[in-house]
Formats: structure tokens, C-alpha cells, sequence
């Protein structure tokens, strides 16, 4: 299993637009879906060490998508690298479908966590960086996707205040800016991180190189978060 | 004898140290206690204080958990089931993993502090959400077999510490209630639930009635229920908001007709503070108020 050679069903970035075009109906988070597709793909191109042949592989890197609205830019990422058939996307938020408007992290191979209900994503994800680190298992690195709107829920705040306590170097959290949070972050977002001792990297969310060095940055024994800025919502 | 408390702190410390898969997640409360016994420093990676942040206390769980360790979260039950509930609903069952909650100020245990220590809705909450056993313990060593058993496992489980107790303990039994007396032909069931047996005990110790006792309320032991029933009358006594467990008499009697009289604590705020006596009389579950309570819930008795 090595980063960025997953087995890929030969669909690339370009492919991605098509791929969301498959999930129709009446989907309402469209920005939520377009603001985390280029993260998404960086992460899963070039940066998570996944199989999709073995999703459940211990070895793995966790990828936690806390902001579960607009999942369409996962499910279409997730489809591209073989996570999922091209062909459930058309059964989007269909009452069989494994792929419904928030994803679950049961029915979903490759996904860690059900999401939809804001702030769960990282508390969650510190758990689980005390849990791999608790066991000795210091290589697999967790990744958790938050909204900078999402980033107002008091139990995020728990979970970056314990985080940077710890020292959990294994962590990385990655904040979507894309001003949709309704009183604004004064002073910027990475600094709410800050203070509690995260390392922080602020980067143009639509920036593949950029994201890719943010993301790879060693931060060694400090959580790190990536605040990738888009265009505002509206 | 030893409090609920105490013999959860022990018997958690012992099996932090003898299975490297058990937790010890807190917030604040009890990191006294479990330092003391040591297992803070001795696992300093397994048991970890979150601070006063309990809907990361249960997320965090969830994630150590999610990476094959088998936690126990603490607190107050207001805080430990009450303000984290959807993390409780979403991040253990939702996400399919599992962990213990062990709770500590049952019902009025904290009368004195007022409303914000008071937890009474704690096991209907519970009940809610699908696939939760939930322990309401009425005695220490009922609390150290409820762990024991729980600590292996990798279903949810509920154990609520109370600083009431009974003067002796039953078996856990999978689950299964225990008979403590049984009565005539014509006698109602009494089920009394963790530490108001020996009250419900006192109280009937001459009426004629089939007295069950229930330390395990979910999954609810409907087919003990159904073989000791003989009038089909019967009275739940829970030391906790009243009708918690109602329908799931109705749903074990569905087959016959029957008549429940379901005692617990008061759905109204009751606004003092002294004693959990107090608060517990003031609901009519005190010795004189079960009583009498049951002898009307008699009288009303229609022929048919």
C-alpha cells in the first residue's frame, strides 16, 4: 500500500464534474459539496495511505469527513479511486442506496464515520489519535475535514483544545473556509488552533501543490490544522 | 461496606491493569479517586482526563473505541448521559461502535445541589436509543459483577451508581429479574428496580404480592414477568422518573389484559434541595407512599 498509487478505476480529476453530475435530486448543499473537492482529491491522490482492496486495513490513514453535508465531491472522489462503483452514484439518497445526503460509515466502504450532525468529526478523530498512539501505532496518521461554519460547535472547541493538550502529532485537522460561518472568525480561524498549540498552515483551498505541502508538512509532536480558504459561499 | 462508587473505582483500576483493551475515559470527575489507586500514571495513554468537556468525553470514547479499545466513560449522569446525548446516540451506536457508561449521582444522590445534579430522565434516555443494557445497581457488589461482565464484551452498556443500596445483593443473570417472594393466586407482581427494593420490600413485607427484583432494566426481563404473573396486575417501582419502563410491561402483557400501576419519581420539577429521602417521599416512594399506593392501586380492582 503506497501513498498516491491506489488502485484507481482510471478517472482522474477532470472526471470529477461528470461524476457529481450523476447525483441528482434535491440536494441543497451544492457549495458544501464544490468547497471540499479539491482537499478531497489532493488527500486521496496524493497524501492518504488507503486501499480501496482493503479499506479496513488497520495499517491505514483515517480520513474523518466531519462536515457531512454535500457529500457529493466524496462520493465522487471515492467512486474515481475504486472506493465505490461509478455505478452506485446514480442511486444517490435513494432509499437502498449505500449513499445518502450524509454519509454513513457503515455502509460505505472507506468511509470512518457516519457525519451530518456539525462537531462530531473532530472529537471523534481525537479519540482516535490518542487510541493509535495508545496501542503503539505511530505511523497511521488521522485526517478530519471540518467547515469553518461547522467550526462554531462548542464540541469542536472540546475536541482542539484536548487535541493540542495532548500532543497528538498524529492528528490534522483541515478547516473549509468558505465564509459561511454567520459571525466570522475575528483574527482568522488557524488562530483559534493556535492558541491551544496546534501548528498551523493557511493555504488556497483550490491550490493542489499547496494543499499537498500543507498536508505533508511534519508538525512532529504537535497537531497540525490546514485552513483551506475558497470562495465565499455566497 | 464499601459505596458503588468505591468498588467501581477498584474493580475499573483492576481491569485497566490486567486488559490492555479497557479505557478510562473522565471529565474531572473521579480523577481523584483514580489516581490514587494509580492507573493515571500507570496508563497514562488509557486513561485520560478530558476536562470538563463531556460531549468530547463520550466522542473521544467513541474514537478509542473505533480503534479497538474497550472504554469506560464516567461523570454525573446529568453530564455523562444527559448533555452529551446525541454524541451518545451518533457516536457509539450510530458509528457501531460500542463502550460502558458508568455514572455516579443517580436520580436525587445530589439533592442538596439542586436541579442541575439531578438526573431522573437518565435511563428513559437511554431507553430510547436501541441496543443499550442499562444496570440500575442496588448494591456494590451488583455494580463490581455488572463490570466484570461488561469489560469483555462489546455491546453499550449503562451501569448507574446510586449512593442508596440495599442491604444485600442478587445475582445478575444475564439480565434476568430475581423473585424475592412470591404471593397467592390472587397476588399482583411488584417489580422494584435496583436500590428501592428493600424500601418496596418494607413496604409490602405483609401485603400479599409477588415481589420481582430488577437490576437490569433493558433489554426488560418480560419473560420472568410473564412466568411469576399470577392476577395480572402488576407495579413497577423505579427509583427514577416515573414510567420509564411502562411500556415495556405493556409490551411483555400484550397478550393479556392488564392493569399497571407504575411508580417513580415526579415528572414535575421539584423545586428543593435537602435530602435524596426527601426528594424520594416527595414522590410518594418513600415506605408509607408505596404502600399505599399499592393498596389503592388493590381497590381499584373490578371484578370481571
Amino acid at each position: 500500500m503506497n501513498r498516491s498509487t491506489v488502485e484507481e478505476p482510471g478517472l482522474g480529476y477532470d472526471d470529477l464534474p461528470r461524476l457529481m453530475t450523476l447525483m441528482t435530486g434535491d440536494e441543497k448543499h451544492s457549495f458544501s459539496a464544490t468547497s471540499t473537492l479539491d482537499v478531497l482529491w489532493v488527500l486521496y491522490s496524493q497524501v492518504l495511505n488507503v486501499n480501496p482492496s482493503n479499506p479496513n486495513d488497520p495499517g491505514r490513514d483515517r480520513f474523518l469527513l466531519s462536515k457531512g453535508h454535500g457529500p457529493m465531491a466524496y462520493y465522487a472522489v471515492l467512486a474515481a479511486k475504486g472506493f465505490i462503483p461509478v455505478e452506485t452514484l446514480p442511486t444517490f439518497a435513494k432509499y437502498d442506496s449505500i449513499l445518502g445526503k450524509h454519509p454513513d460509515g457503515v455502509l460505505v466502504p472507506g468511509v470512518e464515520i457516519g457525519s451530518g450532525s456539525l462537531g462530531h468529526g473532530l472529537p471523534i478523530a481525537v479519540g482516535m489519535a490518542n487510541g493509535l498512539r495508545a496501542r503503539g501505532a505511530t505511523s497511521q496518521r488521522v485526517f478530519c475535514l471540518v467547515g469553518d461554519a461547522e467550526s462554531g460547535e462548542g464540541s469542536g472547541h472540546e475536541a482542539i483544545a484536548l487535541a493540542g493538550r495532548l500532543k497528538l502529532g498524529q492528528l490534522t485537522a483541515i478547516v473549509i473556509d468558505n465564509k459561511s460561518d454567520s459571525n466570522g472568525w475575528p483574527g482568522g480561524i488557524s488562530t483559534r488552533f493556535a492558541v491551544e498549540g496546534w501548528s498551523t498552515s493557511d493555504v488556497d483551498g483550490r491550490d493542489h501543490g499547496a494543499i499537498h505541502e500543507a498536508l505533508v508538512t511534519p508538525h512532529s509532536d504537535r497537531p497540525h490544522v490546514v485552513v483551506a480558504s475558497v470562495e465565499p459561499k455566497s | 461496606m464499601t459505596t458503588m462508587r468505591e468498588r467501581f473505582t477498584a474493580v475499573t483500576s483492576e481491569l485497566l491493569d490486567s486488559d490492555p483493551r479497557m479505557a478510562l475515559i473522565l471529565a474531572d470527575i473521579g480523577v481523584a479517586q483514580f489516581r490514587e489507586s494509580g492507573v493515571v500514571d500507570r496508563h497514562p495513554g488509557r486513561v485520560v482526563n478530558v476536562g470538563i468537556r463531556e460531549q468530547l468525553l463520550i466522542s473521544f470514547a467513541a474514537g478509542m473505541a473505533k480503534e479497538g479499545f474497550r472504554p469506560i466513560a464516567h461523570s454525573y449522569a446529568p453530564f455523562l448521559v444527559e448533555r452529551p446525548w446525541e454524541q451518545i446516540k451518533l457516536d457509539f451506536g450510530h458509528q457501531g461502535v460500542s463502550g460502558i457508561l458508568v455514572s455516579i449521582g443517580a436520580t436525587f444522590d445530589e439533592a442538596d445541589w439542586g436541579r442541575t445534579h439531578q438526573a431522573p430522565e437518565d435511563v428513559q434516555l437511554l431507553s430510547m436509543l436501541p441496543d443499550w443494557r442499562i444496570h440500575v445497581p442496588g448494591h456494590p457488589d451488583e455494580v463490581e459483577a455488572m463490570l466484570r461482565a461488561a469489560a469483555p464484551e462489546d455491546g453499550c452498556v449503562y451501569i448507574r451508581t446510586s449512593i442508596s443500596t440495599n442491604k444485600r445483593a442478587y445475582p445478575i443473570k444475564g439480565g434476568r429479574f430475581s423473585s424475592v417472594k412470591t404471593g397467592s393466586g390472587d397476588a399482583p407482581t411488584v417489580i422494584a428496580v435496583g436500590p428501592m427494593l428493600d424500601v418496596v420490600s418494607e413496604a409490602t413485607a405483609d401485603l400479599d404480592v409477588t415481589l420481582l427484583y430488577a437490576n437490569t432494566i433493558q433489554p426488560f426481563d418480560g419473560e420472568t414477568l410473564l412466568s411469576v404473573l399470577q392476577a395480572p396486575e402488576v407495579v413497577l417501582v423505579e427509583p427514577y422518573l416515573q414510567g420509564t419502563s411502562a411500556a415495556e410491561v405493556s409490551r411483555a402483557l400484550q397478550s393479556r389484559p392488564h392493569r399497571l400501576l407504575s411508580l417513580g419519581t415526579s415528572r414535575k420539577e421539584n423545586r428543593h434541595y435537602g435530602t435524596s429521602a426527601e426528594h424520594f417521599a416527595a414522590s410518594g416512594l418513600d415506605v408509607s407512599g408505596i404502600r399505599s399506593q399499592i393498596n389503592e392501586f388493590v381497590r381499584q380492582r373490578v371484578a370481571v
